[in-house]
Formats: structure tokens, sequence, C-alpha cells
């Protein structure tokens, strides 16, 4: 009797999984076959293979791969201090912390690229506190530059690096740095040996979040950094929206596809062996 | 505590404090110059004005772009809701095989690049015959809403205890009433959580709804972003500062009721 009215229940998780089958997995699935076909129909990697053999497409790629890797770098380095010091805040500090987590994070990331193209200008602010703070005495060109999209970047997805390894510290013994220097160890020891490994789970699963949405981000680069300097994204949406040239749109999202699962599911992998290591 | 511990943790400080400027800069920049008198963004203003948010009366399609949005995240929030409501039930408590597969699945959209998506639906709903964009946008923000609402109904159900639904029929309830009546409510921080964020996703969302609109339908985000492009003044900066508004009280109203902690381990 219960088990039958188990099984019951379980089937209440058809109506989602069916869903999500039919309008996000299946979708997917028909563009992977679609990219992997030419114009009859017939199996193909012949678009890849030009895709590959384009120094323009294999400039873009370079250019999406490295200010993906920038943003996650920078993401990290300041991340990483953030989360330490919001392990250990209490009260208002902790609130004024959070908050500056998570409003940023329910604010839509158009709002957030305006800002910062805002920011970026000439006459803009950054521009204004460079020169009043005498580092430099005629206005830098910010805007359109690859490290404005860094750094705006790094700025927008920040909450996805801080969030998981501050989940990760708070679940630490906050005593274990003071056992480790109570048993003689340095403060670089305690850190590399007891804090860091520790905590890497939650730095494995802030860098591939990070990662697959730089590499994938749209807007960002269209507001900050302009047509002239494409990333895949752009490529795919120009694709789609301008040219008409499909085929072109359908390989470049499958490759950007790839990139994104395989880093999510290399993340999952690492994160599961850290963990089973401890 | 030695000195180098002293100098690593002022300098965790002085990086963290630095984060939280970092990150409500852009911000408060968007609300100054929303109330600037100026059309070149200069800080500081030269005289405060609300021309901006009149000249929003003058801009065309902000309305019906602003219901649209707001029409999408209301009915595929609470979609997602119901249907996030069964499978979360379902997994928690019935006999499903591969439960850690079947709950990475449901969460996977959010981390599969969302112009991707968009290009895939596109072409699916083409195939099928679906031209109406309304309901291609309305599908899809299924799709982006329904992680959010499993990533925390899956974690809430995983830890409640279902005794109290079980006693609640014993007292005569039928399973969906005891589910409304008992669940439900019991539960009402993790719904708050998970509604709050696909709404806000759903509200947000560019890359898979800019491949589904037509001349008619066009959300919140993809009239700003034509709006930007094609005369940026400062009256987009007063959108976002309604926008920054919203979330506000929207935070402020969880926080009330869930705390901020509660709300980031959803």
């Amino acid at each position: 009797m219960t088990a039958t009215r188990a099984d019951r229940i379980g089937l209440l998780v058809l109506p989602g999984l069916a869903y999500l089958g039919l309008i996000y997995a299946l979708p997917l699935f028909l563009l992977l076959l679609k990219s992997f076909r030419d114009a009859t129909g017939a199996f193909s990697v012949a678009e890849f293979v030009q895709i590959f053999g384009d120094p323009l497409q294999r400039s873009i790629m370079a250019r999406t791969l490295r200010v993906a890797f920038l943003v996650t770098l920078l993401a990290l380095v300041i991340a990483w201090p953030t989360a330490i010091v919001m392990r250990r805040a209490k009260g208002g500090w902790l609130s004024l912390f959070l908050v500056a987590m998570i409003l940023p994070m329910s604010l839509g990331v158009v709002v957030k690229a305006f800002a910062w193209s805002i920011l970026f200008r000439t006459n803009g602010f950054i521009n204004q506190a460079m020169m009043a703070l005498g580092l430099t005495d005629a206005p830098v060109r910010l805007l359109f530059t690859e490290t404005a999209l860094v750094i705006g970047a790094a700025n927008v997805f920040l909450p996805f690096m801080v969030l998981p390894i501050y989940a990760v510290l708070q679940q630490q013994d906050p005593n274990l740095p003071d056992a480790a220097a109570t048993l003689g160890a340095g403060p670089y020891q305690r850190f590399f040996k007891v804090i860091l490994p520790l905590a890497l789970p939650g730095v494995v699963a802030g860098c591939a979040f990070v990662f697959s949405m730089a590499v994938s981000m749209y807007v960002i680069p269209s507001l900050i950094i302009g047509e002239r300097q494409q990333t895949v994204a752009m490529q795919i949406a120009r694709s789609f929206l301008f040219l008409r040239n499909e085929q072109l749109g359908s390989s470049l999202s499958t490759i950007l596809l790839l990139i994104a699962v395989s880093v999510v599911l290399g993340s999952s992998w690492l994160a599961a062996r850290l963990g089973a290591r401890q | 505590m030695t000195g180098t511990d002293r100098f690593f943790r002022a300098l965790c400080w002085v990086v963290a404090l630095g984060v939280v400027v970092f990150m409500l800069l852009p911000l408060a920049i968007t609300v100054l110059v929303s109330f600037s008198s100026s059309q070149v963004y200069t800080l500081p203003p030269p005289e405060w004005s609300f021309r901006w948010y009149q000249a929003l009366t003058r801009r065309a399609g902000l309305m019906d772009a602003l219901l649209l949005s707001l029409n999408l995240a209301l009915i595929s929030t609470a979609v997602s809701l119901m249907l996030g409501t069964a499978a979360a039930i379902g997994v928690a408590r019935g006999q499903v095989r591969g439960r850690a597969a079947l709950a990475t699945f449901a969460v996977s959209p959010l981390m599969m690049p969302g112009l991707v998506l968009g290009v895939a639906m596109l072409q699916f709903f083409r195939e099928i015959g679906l031209r109406d964009a309304y309901w291609s946008l309305l599908l899809a923000h299924v799709v982006i809403t329904l992680p959010f609402v499993m990533r925390t109904l899956l974690a809430a159900m995983g830890s409640f205890d279902f005794a109290l639904v079980d006693a609640a029929r014993t007292l005569g309830m039928s399973y969906p009433r005891a589910v409304l009546r008992v669940l439900i409510p019991n539960l009402a921080p993790a719904y708050l959580t998970g509604g709050l964020f696909a709404f806000l996703a759903s509200m947000d969302n560019y890359p898979i709804s800019i491949f589904l609109t037509d001349a008619f339908n066009r959300t919140l985000p993809i009239r700003m972003l034509q709006y930007m492009e094609e005369s940026p003044d400062p009256s987009i900066a007063a959108i976002s500062t309604g926008l920054i508004l919203l979330a506000v009280i929207a935070l402020a109203v969880a926080a009330r009721t869930v705390g901020l902690n509660r709300l980031i381990q959803g």
C-alpha cells in the first residue's frame, strides 16, 4: 500500500519534467543536431572547420575566452578577501555586505551595463575621480576598451563568486585557523594548508559559474565595448538578428554550449573530488 | 595574533569595503544622474530636476513594455511555483530513481548560455509552427523562472517534516488541501525567496527574450536597450531608478520576513 502511494506521489515530478524536456532540452538537442548538418541535411562538420579556419573567427573566440578568464580572475581576487571579512562580520556590517551583493544581483543586467557605460564616459565619474586624485592629467578613453569590459563584467558577476565562497567558509569551524596556530602553523601555512583547501569547493563553483556566464555574456559587451570588438555571443546575435546566417549562428551556439557544459560538468566533477578528499 | 595576521586582516577589510563601493556605486550614480537637469551625465549635476521623469511619458511603448514584462513575470512565476511544488513533493516523497540527476536537470537552465537557449527556442518554436510572440515568450519565461523555484523548493522540502501533511490527511484533509493549508504555509520563506528571484529573473531577462519578440511584444529590458541605442539620454537612468526602487522594496520586504542570510541560501 505504502509503496504504491509513494510511486503515485513520484508521478508528481512528471509535469515539470515533461515541460523542461519539451521546451528546454529538446530545442537544445535539435540545435546541436542542426549545427552538425549541412544545407542538404547530411551529417557534416564543414561549418566548424570553416569557423576554426577563419582567422577573424579565431581572434573573436580568443578574445571571448581571454575576457572570460580575466573576468573570473578579477572576480576571484576581490571576492576572496570579501568572503573572509563577511564570515567574521556581524550585525550591521554583515547586512551591509549582504545588501551590496544581493541588491545588484536582483537588478537586470541592462540597468548595470547602462550604469557602467555612464561611469566609463570620457567626462564620466571615473575620469573625474582619477583627475581629482592626480592619477591622470587628461581624460582617458575607457569606454570601448577591453579593460572597461572586464571591470564591468566582474562587477555584474561578482556576487556569484562571493556567495559560494562565503557559504563554504561559513561551514568551516571558525576556530580552525587558531587551532592550527596553536600547533605551530605560521600565517602562510595556515592559509595554504587549512583555510584554502577547505574552501576550494566554493572557489571552484564560483569560478565555474562566473566563467560560463562571462563567456556567453551579450548585453554587457554590446553596451561597453560596442560592435567593433566582437565576442562569440555578439556574433550569434548578429548572425540571427541581422545577417540571417543561421547556419553560422547555430554552429557558434553549439561551440558556446559545449564550452559552458564542459565547464559546469568539469567543475562539479572537481568539486566532488575535492569534497571526497576531505 | 602576529603582525602578518594583522596586515592581512586589514588588507581584507580594505578590499571588502572597496567591493561594497564597487557594487553600490553604479546604482548610486544612476539614481543621481536621473535627477540631473543636464543632458550629458555631468556630476555633480548643474541643477536638480525631474525633467527625465517627465520625459518618460513621451517614450513610445514604455508602458506597454512594462506591462508585458510584469505580465510575463507574474504568470511564469505562478506556473513555475505550481510545477515546482508538484515536482519537489515528488522528489522528496515519491520513489523516484535518479533524484540527484533530476535535481541537477531542473536547475541546469541557470547555467546555460541564455543566448544559446534563445536561439534554440526560436528555431524550435518556428519548427512546430508557433508564431505568436506572446506565447513564445511565456513558454520561455517558465524555463527561466522554474530553476529558481526548483532550487529553493527542493532544498526546503528536503528538510520538511512530511508527518505534518500525513497528520492533516488523517484529520480528513485531501492531499491537495493538505499541501495548500499545511505544506505551503510552513515553507512560506522558501516560496517567498524562490518566487522573488524567479520574478526578478523574468523581469530582467534579455538574451532569451530578444529572439522571441516581435514589433508588438517588446519586454522592458529590450525596450531599454533599444532606447540606449536610439537616444541615450538620462530618461533611461530614470527607468533604472524605478527598477532600483522596486528591487530595494522587494529586498526590504524579504529581509524583514525571511532575513538577508536566508535569502542567499536558496
